[in-house]
């Protein structure tokens, strides 16, 4: 900043022509008539050329808005100088700016050229006088402007200058104070039309600062963001709710400089419904560096609801539209689908709508077109007219009846039942008529198809009926067998227990004689005499053994040996055949053992049988083992449930060969053998048998020289 | 003491022998019958220890006898063996049926119905001292 050489005022004023009354009053009233400062401050100085003296001029004011001392006008002074002229209010030690806080001219003159730069002047001359446009101390503060002047020497100014400067200073002072007072007034004014305008907007307005605060809001964005401690809680708690999403939304929206689209769920304080807003955010400058966001919200919650709403009908809509055409669809499916022809016509007869039959009857296809066709079809189509028209002569909505058609491509008479029935619209108008025919000549053929059925049903049921008479002859003629088999039976039993009883009787008379004479009741025998009187009892005896064995075989084949089935504890058994046989046991010289598996549980089977099989096997294993030993062993398989008794001898044993036969009547491996030791050579043979019928089986394992084991098997139950 | 009666029925002439011959000889009374009515008529007259009674007879047989015997008071409790050559079972329990004390198949040893007849007295005896004793 350049300096300024302060030079204090001295008196005497400076010399200049002294105005008179007049002139002065002519200044005032000119004043007076200007409203605006700039020609007031050029008549101020015009004023000053004419009466005191002054070469050039410039008035500078205090511009506080700008915080300058600006040029305002000049006189000898170029215009653009006059606008250049500015100083900073700021800069306190600036010597003119100090002579603005008093009251007092101030003379300015430059010691040295360097001392005024780099201020220049406008007035072009290093020497001029600052002049306040107050006379009134300020204290401090800044008066109104200031007047540089030149031409006035550096002596003291002028009393015309300073009272010209006051002059224009309350002047000014006091167009600025009524130019303020318009203003406010104005901008009062334009502010309720403002408030009003956007008030009148129904969409919530509001300007934020940086940091989020309101500084307006127009009275719907009121409503939904502020609520002072009066309104209810539920209200405050919802303005509460819609600043924080307000003020979530604007912090992403201050982030950019563009304007920005966004929803957002808002409260509606006093409904309490959810509203949703969309938001438009213009960041706009509000002061110099600070940049604020015009928010609009426009609520769209009408809006989304009703395209919500569209979207639905649109797809209700659609999917009624698929509906009918899948309705369509299926309804053409199914007249297409119907092999019966099926034609609708509007009330004057014409045909509307065929399927593919009714086309075959009453169209020609486009590849068979000739002469006879087109008159078939034509004979068809009057015909079908004809019945139609009944329908419409009467009152009933339908009508029956059998119409005769020819097949168009054959020619062949086609008869045809058929029924139409008049499509009612709602409010009674024929609006169509369906006719549904139906083609008789399979009906016909059925007809008699049925007849030739029946006939043949008739032929087989005669059929069948003498097959069933044949049948029953058949059936009688067996049941008389079958009752003569019975008999047959029942008379072999009869024959063969005679046989036994007649046989038996003379048997008796043997054994008994010989026994008496045996015995000495008809006296002493010598010793040959009693030697053969025993062979004739041994051989009776063994013949009645045979007899017995006969008697079983037979009782068993023919199905009458009786079963008794009951409990059985077969170690009890075994102690019983043992002591039957220790007779014979004491004749021989074996060693006899006998083993029982434990747990070997009761069974139920006929116990006199298992008896019967066990003592025959026991007595052969004992006849068939001339020195040795015999073992009895008594087991059980819990798996198949089923007992086992083995008796197992270190006897002849028995060749592979006759092993097959051993258990066939008379099939002993040597029947010599057999007699000598009191065999019949059935009793193998009626074991098997009563095994089997006591659902079980006998094994063989043997090897000539090497013993032989029979095994009997049996069930834990017997069937 | 007098030796036991026992009345021996059969139609078959050995079949009576036999049985007759042999008690006799160990020692007992014997008297025969060879057909049911005459079973009937020694029994009711003589009133035997024990009956041998032999089933297949002509006229009245020896089942029918034998239920006679035993629905008469004076006959009830004598003994009746029955003696059959038929073998099948059914024969047995129709004389067991028929009130026949014991059965004995034929053919038998002479010694084997001397011991049953023997065992039915033992019986009798043990039954009548029973009686006595009530």
């Amino acid at each position: 900043m350049g300096q300024l050489v302060e030079v204090k005022a001295q008196s005497p004023p400076v010399r200049s022509p002294e105005a008179g009354s007049t002139a002065r009053l002519e200044l005032v009233e000119a004043l007076l008539a200007e409203s605006e400062p700039r020609p007031c401050a050029v008549l101020v100085l015009r004023w000053l050329v004419r009466y005191a003296g002054i070469e050039r001029g410039l008035c500078a004011v205090v511009e506080s808005d700008n915080g300058r001392l600006a040029g305002l006008a000049g006189i000898g002074v170029s215009p653009s100088a006059v606008d250049a002229f500015s100083l900073a209010l700021g800069d306190t030690t600036h010597p003119l700016l100090v002579t603005l806080t008093g009251a007092e001219p101030v003379a300015f003159h430059s010691s040295g050229h360097a001392l005024l730069r780099p201020f220049e002047t406008p007035l072009g001359s290093d020497s001029f006088h600052a002049v306040p446009l107050t006379r009134r101390a300020t204290g401090g503060e800044l008066g109104p402007g200031l007047l540089l002047l030149t031409g006035t020497d550096n002596g003291p100014v002028d009393a015309d200058v300073c009272w010209a400067a006051e002059l224009l200073g309350v002047r000014l002072t006091s167009l600025w104070h009524h130019r303020v007072q318009m203003d406010e007034r104005r901008h009062k004014r334009e502010r309720g039309w403002l408030f009003g305008l956007i008030n009148a907007v129904t969409d919530p307005i509001l300007l934020t600062d940086a940091d989020g605060r309101i500084l307006i809001a127009n009275a719907g964005a009121e409503l939904l963001l502020t609520a002072d401690e009066e309104k209810s809680e539920g209200r405050r708690r919802a303005v509460a709710l819609n600043n924080m999403l307000f003020s979530a939304s604007l912090f992403t929206a201050a982030e950019g400089s563009v304007p920005t689209r966004k929803e957002m769920l808002l409260v509606d304080p006093t409904e309490g419904q959810d509203l949703l807003f969309e938001v438009l955010s213009t960041p706009v400058k509000i002061r110099s560096g600070e940049t604020g966001v015009v928010s609009v919200l426009r609520d769209v919650t009408d809006l989304r609801r009703a395209s919500e709403q569209i979207e639905e009908n649109y797809r209700k809509l659609r999917a009624a539209e698929a509906e009918a055409r899948a309705e369509r669809d299926r309804l053409d499916l199914i007249l297409n689908s119907v092999l019966d022809p099926i034609l609708v016509t509007d009330p004057g007869g014409n045909i509307v709508l065929m399927n593919p039959p009714a086309e075959r009857m009453f169209t020609v296809a486009a590849g068979r077109r000739n002469a006879d066709a087109e008159r078939r079809v034509q004979a068809n189509d009057a015909v079908f007219t004809s019945f139609v028209s009944n329908l419409y002569a009467g009152q009933s909505r339908r009508w029956r009846g059998e119409l005769s058609l020819l097949d168009p491509e054959t020619g062949a008479a086609v008869p045809m039942e058929a029924i139409s029935g008049k499509v009612m619209a709602k409010h009674g108008e024929d609006t169509a008529s369906v006719t549904i025919l139906h083609d008789l000549t399979e009906a016909v053929e059925k007809a008699q198809l049925y007849e030739q059925i029946k006939r043949h049903s008739e032929e087989l049921r005669e059929k069948v009926r003498e097959a069933t008479a044949e049948l029953a002859e058949q059936n009688e003629l067996l049941r008389r067998q079958a009752f003569q088999l019975e008999q047959a039976s029942a008379m072999k039993s009869q024959f063969l227990a005679n046989v036994s009883h007649e046989l038996r009787t003379p048997l008796n008379a043997i054994i008994g004689y010989t026994h008496l004479m045996l015995e000495g009741v008809s006296g002493d025998l010598t010793h040959g005499q009693r030697d053969k009187l025993n062979r004739v009892d041994s051989n009776a005896r063994h013949l009645l053994a045979i007899i017995n064995d006969l008697l079983d075989i037979t009782r068993i084949e023919s199905g009458k040996m009786p079963i008794q089935v009951e409990r059985l504890v077969l170690a009890e058994l075994i102690d019983e055949v043992m002591t039957e046989v220790e007779p014979l046991i004491a004749g021989t010289s074996l060693a006899v053992s006998r083993s029982l598996a434990p747990l070997v549980p009761e069974i139920r089977t006929d116990r006199q049988k298992v008896k019967q099989i066990v003592l025959n096997l026991l007595s052969n294993a004992l006849k068939f083992t001339p020195h040795g030993s015999v073992s009895i062993a008594i087991d059980y398989d819990p798996g198949l449930e089923e007992i086992s008794v083995a008796v197992a001898d270190s006897g002849i044993g028995i060749s592979e060969e006759n092993q097959r036969t051993i258990f066939e009547a008379f099939g002993q491996t040597d029947g010599s053998y057999a007699k000598r030791h009191g065999g019949t050579g059935l009793g193998l043979s009626i074991c098997r048998r009563l095994a089997t019928i006591l659902s079980g089986r006998i094994t063989l394992e043997s090897r000539p020289g090497a013993g032989s084991t029979f095994t009997l098997f049996l069930p834990r139950r017997a069937r | 003491m007098t030796p036991p009666l026992v009345l021996i029925v059969d139609d078959v002439d050995h079949g009576r022998e036999i049985c007759a011959e042999y008690l006799e000889f160990r020692g007992f009374r014997v008297a025969t019958a060879v057909d049911g009515l005459e079973a009937l008529d020694k029994a009711f007259e003589l009133l035997p220890d024990v009956i041998l009674m032999d089933l297949s007879l002509p006229g009245i047989d020896g089942w029918e006898a034998t239920r006679r015997l035993k629905a008469d008071p004076r006959t009830r409790d004598i003994p009746v063996v029955a003696l059959t050559a038929h073998a099948l079972a059914s024969a047995h329990e129709r004389a067991k049926e028929a009130g026949c004390d014991s059965v004995v198949t034929k053919p038998c040893l002479p010694r084997d119905l001397e011991a049953e007849v023997r065992r039915q007295l033992a019986g009798r005896a043990r039954v009548t001292e029973g009686r006595t004793g009530t």
